[in-house]
């Protein structure tokens, strides 16, 4: 059998096999009744103990939603989603306050022990091992809220993030406790009418995460949430804001994982991000939902909406994201670069495998002058996967001295995936520069041969060829999580762990 | 035993006969010279002693150390000492010489029960033996083969063969595309290699190359076959009357 060709085969069984994170939490959980409604709404929002606006403002979106089709442009292909055959909310028992970590379902606890994302407050990530020559990095702390089906289990470093000021919690707690600063952003970015998937988010959502960073702040530690996806036939819509005030910067990283089922389940969360004037937020995201089996069924389908505004003067919004799961994958993570002299960065790896579909890509809308953005996406097919690029860049007719740069490489494993690249590009002013480039390639027998000759096996030599392909945009991830990131895309394309 | 016994190999290659039954004894400490001119089937020899997908042994064997080599699978006949230098190394961007050689000495370590090297254990080894050939450091800090000139590719093979220590070493066309300097620093590497426990086969379409790397043995091969043995003298008198002689022979 030619290498290439085995490697598709390896590459097809791995799914099953290969994902670490299927198991299922045995736990009880509280629901709300199968169905989409405006009881549902209510019910949701009475849940949280919400105040009546919020309520109204849920009420008005499901509305909307209500007069609103699905999209179909993107380049994926999925059987019609029942909506009302989905759990809007789920959540675990017993729900009294919790006032501290020991409080929590000792099942959960293990869960995420599973999953290997610390709940304890301990500084982890001890013994990456450093580049030659390199340092040695300190062992950072790392904030975690860890978001259970519909809710956050734990946040952690409270008291160190209070005392910087900075305001990291469970957005349906900020919904009560800030109600000003929850009230002034939220769907300021991403409008409750902005399209069928957000609008369905912002009537359901019930949990995420809520960042305010003061002026001047440098956020102490990095911030983190992992969403896990528990409950059978639930649907799961988190809702994130992160607001960077004038010169403040803060680093924030997502996880997600998923257990493994038959039926497909929807995820469809909206991300906004406020940056004023100064300010920098940077935003890194590795997906690993559950992608659905070797013959493609089950999976997540994660119909995502992520943009960053950036609001102020100087400002930066940058997005860095790892997508390896899900089943299907649609998601355009943004920025608008409203401020004079903001700018705009999105790095993506997207690795598709078996049936996974993905469309994904960006927008860089240029609004105020002397705006630039700057766009590396990496995209890697294997197996029967679909893997295509869509971006959008624009500049405004009074965006002057805009400037774009755009690279987009696809490498294909195989010859029955596909990758495509969907570039649209609008100049409404004489004054920018935009620039795009574009490369496909196959992953080479010459060179699998080559690795294998040394002494790699298949898998390891798929592995390292996909890394250094990345390598551009696995350097933009936080250090610890670049390791991480690093290890998950061979898993995803290997077929041996560690 | 010998080190490598080539018997009587017949090899396919898309429905077409390339090697019609040939042998090939090797020793430790042997150095043979396989000498050819283009097509005859030299690369092909040295790819299927390796492993690489695409080619149908149709008959004889290989057996190496006395075992069937080819029921092997190719990353397990290179931990068990099988070391190829390519005619055309590959290019890896963005992966470090460095990362490359530590990923794939673990490998073959694993793959022989042995630990595995520490990052600063590699670092330190891979520095001497860097050193001990003239190989600038940087080198290993660069993508695999990127950007390398031709000599610097050769460097690299032979970094590797000093770096894994293998028992027997294919040399494929090691002289093309180098000039004379490069080509005496590449055999300069080779020769540095070599000892009482290692063979080497040196495959080349010049006797040129013979003048740095002074064969045991030279095989001359023409379509598929050999169709000469003898001792280093033989590389000289092809230099003189050329390989038409041999055409008919086979
Ligand atoms: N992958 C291949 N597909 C088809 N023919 C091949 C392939 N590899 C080698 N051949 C043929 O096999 C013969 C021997 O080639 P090769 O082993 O490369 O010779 P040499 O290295 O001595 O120049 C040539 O006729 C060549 O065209
Ligand atoms: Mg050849």
């Amino acid at each position: 059998m030619p290498a290439v060709q085995e490697t598709v085969e390896r590459v097809r069984r791995i799914d099953v096999d290969q994902y670490r994170y299927g198991f299922e939490t045995l736990i009880e959980s509280d629901k709300a009744p199968k169905g989409l409604s405006e009881d549902t709404v209510r019910f949701i929002s009475a849940k949280k103990n919400e105040p009546a606006w919020m309520l109204e403002w849920r009420l008005e979106a499901y509305r909307r939603w209500l007069t609103m089709t699905e999209p179909t442009w993107a380049r994926v292909d999925y059987p019609k989603i029942d909506y009302q055959d989905i759990y809007y909310y789920a959540a675990p028992k017993p729900k009294k306050t919790l006032s501290s970590i020991d409080e929590i379902d000792p099942e959960i606890l293990k869960t995420y022990e599973k999953l290997g994302i610390p709940l304890r407050e301990v500084a982890i990530l001890e013994g990456v091992e450093p580049p030659p020559g390199g340092e040695q990095t300190p062992n950072r702390k790392i904030a975690v809220d860890a978001v259970f089906d519909s809710v956050s289990v734990a946040t952690t470093f409270q008291k160190e993030l209070k005392a910087a000021g900075v305001i990291f919690m469970p957005i349906s707690e900020a919904i009560r406790e800030h109600p000003d600063l929850v009230q002034k952003y939220l769907g300021t970015v991403v409008p409750t009418s902005d399209n069928y998937f957000a609008t369905l988010n912002s009537a359901v959502f019930s949990d995420g995460s809520f960042v305010y960073v003061p002026p001047g702040v440098r956020c102490p530690m990095e911030l983190s949430t992992y969403f896990r996806i528990n409950e059978r036939n639930t649907g799961q819509f988190e809702r994130t804001l992160i607001i960077a005030d004038k010169g403040s910067y803060v680093s924030y990283l997502e996880g997600c994982t998923a257990p493994q089922r038959d039926e497909n389940q929807l995820h469809a969360a909206v991300v906004e991000l406020v940056t004023l004037d100064d300010a920098e937020i940077k935003y890194s995201t590795v997906q690993n939902w559950y992608p659905g089996n070797s013959e493609g069924k089950g999976g997540i389908y994660n119909f995502v909406t992520k943009r960053g505004d950036c609001r102020g003067k100087n400002s930066k919004i940058s997005w860095t994201q790892v997508e390896t799961g899900s089943a299907i994958t649609w998601k355009y993570p943004s920025c608008i670069l409203r401020g004079d002299n903001s700018s705009g960065e999105f790095y993506s790896i997207a690795i598709s495998n078996g049936f996974q579909q993905v469309d994904s890509g960006t927008k860089m809308i240029h609004l105020g002058k002397n705006t630039s953005s700057r766009i590396i996406s990496k995209g890697i097919a294997a197996g029967k996967s679909q893997n295509t690029y869509r971006g959008l860049v624009s500049a405004h007719r009074k965006a002057t001295g805009a400037r774009n740069y755009t690279a987009c490489d696809s490498l294909l494993i195989g010859d029955k995936c596909g990758a495509h690249t969907v570039p649209y590009v609008e100049a409404k002013n004489s004054s920018a520069t935009f620039e795009h480039e574009a490369t496909t390639s196959k992953i080479s027998e010459d060179v699998l041969f080559y690795c294998i000759q040394r002494g790699l096996s298949q898998e390891e030599a798929v592995g390292l060829v996909v890394n250094g392909f990345v390598k551009d945009v696995l350097q933009q991830l936080p250090m610890e999580f670049a390791v991480e990131a690093q290890k998950l895309i061979s898993i995803s394309l290997e077929g041996s762990v560690g | 035993m010998s080190l490598l016994e080539v018997k009587d190999l017949k090899v396919r290659v898309e429905e077409r006969e390339i090697l019609h039954g040939l042998s090939l004894t090797v020793n430790p400490g042997e150095v043979h010279a396989i000498m050819g001119p283009n097509g005859s089937g030299k690369s092909t020899l040295s790819h299927v002693i390796a492993g690489k997908p695409g080619y149908e042994v149709t008959g004889g064997q290989i057996l190496f150390r006395g075992e069937d080599l080819l029921e092997m699978e190719p990353n397990e006949r290179a931990a068990n000492g099988v070391f190829l230098a390519f005619q055309y190394p590959v290019e890896i961007p963005g992966v470090t010489t460095w990362n490359f050689l530590h990923a794939a000495l673990n490998a073959q370590r694993k793959a022989r029960g042995e630990d595995e090297i520490s990052s600063p254990a590699f670092l330190k080894k891979v520095r001497e033996v860097a050193k001990s050939l003239n190989i600038p450091q940087d080198m290993l800090k660069r993508g695999v083969n990127v950007g390398f000139s031709g000599g610097e590719k050769k460097r690299n093979e032979i970094l590797q063969m000093a770096l894994f220590e293998p028992a027997v070493c294919i040399l494929d066309e090691m002289d093309s595309g180098l000039d004379i300097d490069a080509l005496r620093i590449a055999a300069d590497g080779v020769n540095a290699l070599r000892s009482p426990e290692r063979a080497m086969v040196v495959i080349t379409h010049y006797q040129r190359l013979l003048n740095y790397i002074v064969p045991d043995f030279v095989h001359v091969m023409s379509k598929g076959r050999v169709v000469k043995s003898g001792g280093k003298e033989l590389a000289l008198e092809l230099e003189e009357s050329g390989y038409a002689q041999f055409e008919d022979a086979a």
